[in-house]
């Protein structure tokens, strides 16, 4: 019977995760994609560093005044350029980073199916 | 034929990597904030240090031909070297205001700073959580960003202004 209580309190306190609120889920997913600038290498969820103790607040407190992921990282990038960001924008400068995942996708899957298809060939001669 | 094309794609791959590389060791990897000169000043409001009902925002700002505002703590020894050319900018009669923005600092550590060192400042707003600093980009003190009357930046200065920026200030307002 004990250890039926025991089992069933481990198994909540497992469940209490889900029930974290949302806007803490949303605010860690933030400083994780944010770079500390004075301790590279470092996301600001990672750094205990006054700049990010700082930025920290002021993300805090945009999500308080309801402003989505977007409107706070373009913020910052107005503020302190791409560079603090850690997920790259979506332009000109990065359209290789972006499409050529793809492109290596399709291409290698071109090569697969074309020796794939050699080796058929050849086992059918 | 398969072995040339197999060759063709690996050395083509070979080539693409190593102009990757090649781009990486041109770029500069440093921080800077370059990006912010020619961009508007975020709207914003400061209160003075010692008097909490003062307050000051970019419309005050609009009126001076030029404005220096300067990030500075007490306990920022950098700080210390570079006030006398803060002094120097004030007293030099040109058209420039000085804000001075106390960062992360007591009121009583600032205020002595000030007397023991001279105040080049038309006014001193407190910034003691930081994050005002988030608004103009400064990510570690001191730094000072130039602005003109329609609230551009002109110039951004990382770390302690020293004689050559002091220069570059004073050619940049006449």
């Amino acid at each position: 019977m004990n250890l039926k209580i025991f089992f069933s309190i481990i198994y909540f306190l497992f469940l209490a995760p889900l029930y974290s609120s949302d806007e803490r889920i949303k605010l860690l997913e933030i400083y994780k994609n944010l770079r500390c600038l004075v301790c590279q290498g470092q996301s600001i969820a990672d750094s205990n560093s006054d700049f990010a103790a700082t930025i920290k607040l002021v993300v805090q407190d945009q999500v308080n005044e309801g402003k989505t992921k977007d409107e706070i990282y373009n913020f910052l990038i107005s503020k302190y350029g791409e560079w603090i960001v850690y997920q790259p924008t979506f332009s000109k400068s990065n359209l290789l980073l972006w499409i050529l995942p793809y492109f290596i996708f399709i291409v290698g899957g071109l090569i697969i199916f074309a020796i794939i298809r050699k080796s058929k060939h050849n086992k059918a001669n | 034929m398969k072995i040339s094309f197999t060759k063709i794609i690996i050395l083509s791959f070979a080539i693409f990597i190593l102009g990757i590389f090649w781009q990486g060791l041109k770029t500069n990897k440093n921080y800077d904030t370059k990006n912010l000169v020619g961009s508007k000043i975020s709207n914003f409001q400061l209160s003075e240090i010692n008097n909490h009902q003062q307050y000051i925002s970019e419309e005050n700002l609009k009126k001076n031909n030029y404005t220096l505002i300067n990030f500075f703590a007490s306990w920022c020894a950098p700080c210390r070297t570079e006030h006398k050319y803060l002094l120097n900018l004030s007293n030099s009669k040109k058209e420039i205001k000085i804000i001075g923005i106390n960062f992360k600092d007591k009121k009583i550590n600032a205020n002595n700073f000030l007397s023991e060192l001279g105040n080049p400042y038309d006014f001193v707003g407190k910034d003691i959580d930081g994050k005002t600093s988030i608004l103009f980009g400064i990510y570690g003190i001191p730094e000072s960003i130039l602005i003109n009357n329609e609230l551009i930046v002109i110039k951004k200065i990382i770390g302690p202004i020293d004689e050559i920026q002091f220069n570059e200030i004073l050619k940049l307002i006449q």
